[in-house]
């Protein structure tokens, strides 16, 4: 439940916030929020088997790599643009 | 097949073959190279010429008596029509054979004079080829073993008629002379052709020898009811026979278009009216004479159907066209109607019996006949070449302005013989053979040929005109014919030789240099010493031309005289070797001095009186011809109008049919009826293409353009999508995750 939660909170923020560091850390909330869930549901469903902390481990490798590519790019964009606002970045329309 | 090609039964096929070879040859091969055509017609007729004198000699000296009875020929298989075959081959009897004495020489005789007459024209190599075919259909149709390779020999002269007197074509008037000769013709061809059908529905079969030398079939015929009029079989074939003969040898009421056939050039006419189309049509009613004469006892003055009809016309025909040839003033004209007079005769004698005298005369006539045309072409030649000088020496005018069409009394000048005299000294040669011809042509006493002829059919009418009125009538037309025809010859050659030149054209004209020396010795013997001759270079070839026109003319003099000797009372060769080709001896009356002397004072007292006219003195330029001052003004017109004829056949003949053919036929029938359902249906096609052309455009390419466009509206709205706007997609992504999301649940529940 509080993963639920916690999960469209952060998908509110990815798709509503107009600056790109706020969807970023919207991101990152919504990875933090599937991790409760999957920490969760290993301890009530199969304490023994290790699969479960490995895969919650791998999400945080993975969400932190994705987080520095992220503001990588977010930067890249600045320095173009001087500015943050994700609704402005539509070259790759039709 | 071993054919012994120079045996008589088969030579007469490689005489007819030649000539119409050389047709072939020349307008298929050489018709560009005018040399080569000359020679290769030539050579045709040369040919032709040739072997027919051997066939001469083979039947004249070399044969039995019998030659009658029994005759040479040979024939193929033409048609089988189920049991009968029709056969058509070539016949060789004594008519024949004297036939083929005249033709290829006169037709040989015509050509040499063509080679000079027509040189410079360009269009020589189609003028020999169509002399070639005339001379090949006449060789057909005088070697023809049965009537219908007559008939073919027939219609093919009709056509080359057509195209000769035609032949410079640019003149309207030559066009319409053209035409006009075939047209009347043709409506005489048309009914001798129903003639020689019923002939072959009554008889089946249409042989000479099996019709006419066959009693019984000639009786069957004679006695047999035609279909319609009443009278026999032989007499109605006969009538519409005849009818073929009075177009062909221009008879009357058909004699308009030989008048204007002088439009052609003039071995045109030379070879028409004397040698070979006139005398075609002469020469098949004197083949078909027993069939004419069949079921009539002429010998004893009881006269058939067509051999009164003959008579009539033939009579009617040479007095109308003596009279006629009176009053005109064109010198081929004159001539033309001469020859028209003397078919005339020919028809006439026919018409009461004489058949060998008929015959006689058809050939005599040809040899003079063919020898005054071809010396008036050399008049001709020479008074154009008089004016082209006087016109260069500033006398006179060159200018002549041609009618547009034929017109009745129009004279073109160098033909006028009112413009002409004094042509004696300057074309000597042409002068004595016009002389001799025209003095065979009037019956000039026991010298010429033509007195024999004429003699005897004088003769012939006398011995019968104290019997019946049917002779005597022909007696008085011919008699009075006679006279005429004597002294409007002596008005020809007198205004055209005698005297003082009458006009600057005249004083000028010359053919070469002949002249010059039998004028030298002319002069030197005192005679004339005043005439004053105007000299002139002549060429090489001018010497050669004249000699090309000129011997032919020598030649046929010859005949002219000389061909007659074998027909007199006395000495009847001719009446022996032609009377075994009738079935029935042709009549054969005793010597009676009186329509021989008759006959003498006929010519010598017409010859005398166009001496005392036009010789005693000489008609002078501008004065009145005395003819015409002695008919009036009124007959003079008359007469130059041909008695308004052709004037009735146009208004009431061709008019009508005029009318007719563009009101009726191309107005009403052609543009409103044919025209009108053509375009009504044209109009219901095009209606219904072009709806078919709305279907396409509306339905097919509105179908066809619609979709693609609805496509491409769909996808110009859709890639609306695609904004760039990375939230926007990502709603996307949650959107459908959701929505499978509870699709898989609800499906997996």
């Amino acid at each position: 439940m509080v993963a639920a939660g916690l999960f469209s909170i952060g998908l509110y923020g990815v798709l509503a916030r107009r600056n790109a560091i706020a969807i970023l850390m919207s991101i990152e909330l919504m990875l933090n929020a599937v991790n409760i869930n999957l920490v969760a549901f290993w301890r009530y469903q199969a304490p023994l088997a290790l699969n479960g902390q490995a895969f919650a481990a791998f999400v945080f490798v993975v969400a932190a790599a994705e987080a520095a590519v992220g503001l990588a790019l977010i930067i890249t964009i600045y320095r173009r643009r001087q500015s943050v606002i994700a609704e402005d970045v539509d070259l790759l329309k039709w | 097949m071993d054919i012994n090609w120079f045996h008589a039964d088969y030579l007469p096929w490689l005489i007819l073959l030649f000539p119409l070879v050389s047709f072939l040859v020349i307008v298929l091969f050489t018709s560009k190279n005018t040399v080569l055509s000359q020679v290769v017609g030539l050579g045709g007729i040369g040919v032709s010429w040739a072997l027919s004198m051997v066939l001469f000699v083979k039947t004249v000296w070399a044969a039995d008596p019998a030659l009658g009875e029994r005759v040479y020929g040979s024939s193929l298989d033409w048609m089988s029509l189920g049991a009968y075959t029709f056969r058509m081959g070539v016949l060789v009897d004594p008519l024949t054979a004297y036939m083929l004495l005249m033709v290829p020489l006169a037709c040989l005789m015509i050509f040499i004079y063509s080679v000079g007459y027509m040189r410079g024209d360009a269009h020589n190599s189609r003028f020999f080829a169509y002399i070639s075919l005339f001379s090949g259909a006449m060789l057909v149709l005088v070697l023809a073993d049965n009537l219908l390779l007559l008939f073919i020999g027939w219609e093919l002269m009709g056509f080359c008629s057509y195209s000769l007197i035609g032949f410079w074509a640019h003149k309207k008037t030559a066009m319409e002379a053209g035409v006009k000769a075939f047209m009347t013709t043709r409506v005489a061809d048309m009914l001798m052709l129903v003639g020689i059908g019923y002939l072959f529905l009554e008889a089946r079969t249409l042989n000479f020898r099996d019709i006419l030398y066959n009693e019984e079939m000639l009786h069957h015929l004679a006695n047999t009811d035609a279909i319609l009029f009443g009278g026999s079989v032989a007499g109605l074939v006969g009538v519409l026979l005849v009818i073929g003969t009075i177009g062909k040898s221009a008879q009357f009421p058909l004699h308009t278009w030989l008048p204007d056939a002088m439009e052609g050039p003039t071995p045109v006419s030379a070879m028409i009216h004397a040698a070979a189309m006139v005398s075609a049509g002469v020469y098949m009613v004197v083949r078909m004479f027993p069939l004419l004469s069949a079921g009539a006892d002429f010998h004893h003055f009881d006269y058939s159907t067509p051999m009164v009809f003959m008579g009539l016309i033939g009579a009617i025909t040479a007095l109308g066209a003596a009279v006629l040839a009176l009053g005109q003033n064109d010198i081929k004209r004159i001539l033309a109607y001469s020859t028209i007079s003397q078919l005339g005769y020919m028809v006439a004698a026919l018409g009461i019996g004489a058949w060998v005298a008929a015959v006689f005369h058809l050939i005599n006539h040809a040899f003079f006949k063919a020898l005054l045309f071809m010396a008036s072409g050399s008049v001709i030649h020479a008074m154009e070449h008089g004016e082209h000088h006087a016109a260069e020496h500033g006398h006179g005018h060159a200018e002549h302005e041609e009618p547009d069409g034929l017109v009745m009394d129009y004279v073109a000048p160098p033909n006028d013989i009112q413009r002409m005299g004094g042509l004696l000294h300057r074309l000597p040669v042409t002068a004595i053979t016009m002389a001799i011809g025209g003095l065979s042509l009037a019956g000039f006493p026991l010298l010429t040929a033509g007195f024999w002829s004429k003699d005897e059919i004088i003769a012939e009418a006398w011995h019968g005109m104290t019997n019946d009125p049917f002779p005597l009538f022909v007696l008085l037309a011919l008699v009075v014919a006679a006279f005429l025809t004597a002294f409007y010859t002596a008005r020809m050659w007198l205004l055209t030789f005698w005297g003082q030149p009458r006009t600057p054209a005249a004083e000028y004209a010359s053919l070469g240099t002949f002249r010059k020396q039998w004028v030298v010795w002319w002069n030197k013997r005192g005679w004339n010493k005043d005439v004053k001759l105007m000299q002139e270079p002549t060429t090489a070839r001018d010497r050669l031309s004249f000699a090309q026109m000129e011997t032919p003319l020598i030649i046929l003099a010859f005949f002219a005289i000389f061909a007659g000797f074998i027909g007199t009372p006395v000495y009847h060769a001719l009446h022996d070797f032609l009377a075994p080709t009738l079935l029935e001896e042709p009549l054969k009356i005793d010597f009676n001095v009186v329509p021989m002397l008759l006959s003498m004072a006929l010519a010598l007292g017409g010859l005398a009186l166009g001496w005392w006219v036009y010789a005693m003195k000489p008609l002078r330029q501008g004065e009145v011809d005395p003819t015409e001052k002695a008919l009036g003004p009124g007959v003079w017109q008359m007469l130059q109008n041909r008695l308004y004829i052709d004037n009735l056949y146009r208004r009431y003949l061709l008019r009508p049919v005029e009318w007719f053919s563009v009101n009726i036929v191309i107005q009403a029938i052609d543009k409103e009826t044919i025209d009108g359902v053509l375009e009504t249906i044209a109009e219901a096609f095009t209606w219904l293409g072009e709806a078919f052309k709305r279907f396409n455009t509306v339905v097919i390419d509105g179908v066809g353009d619609g979709l693609p466009r609805a496509v491409g509206d769909f996808g110009a709205w859709f890639r609306q999508v695609q904004s760039g706007r990375i939230q926007q997609y990502l709603l996307y992504v949650t959107l459908a995750l959701l929505a499978l999301g509870t699709l898989f649940l609800v499906q997996v529940r």
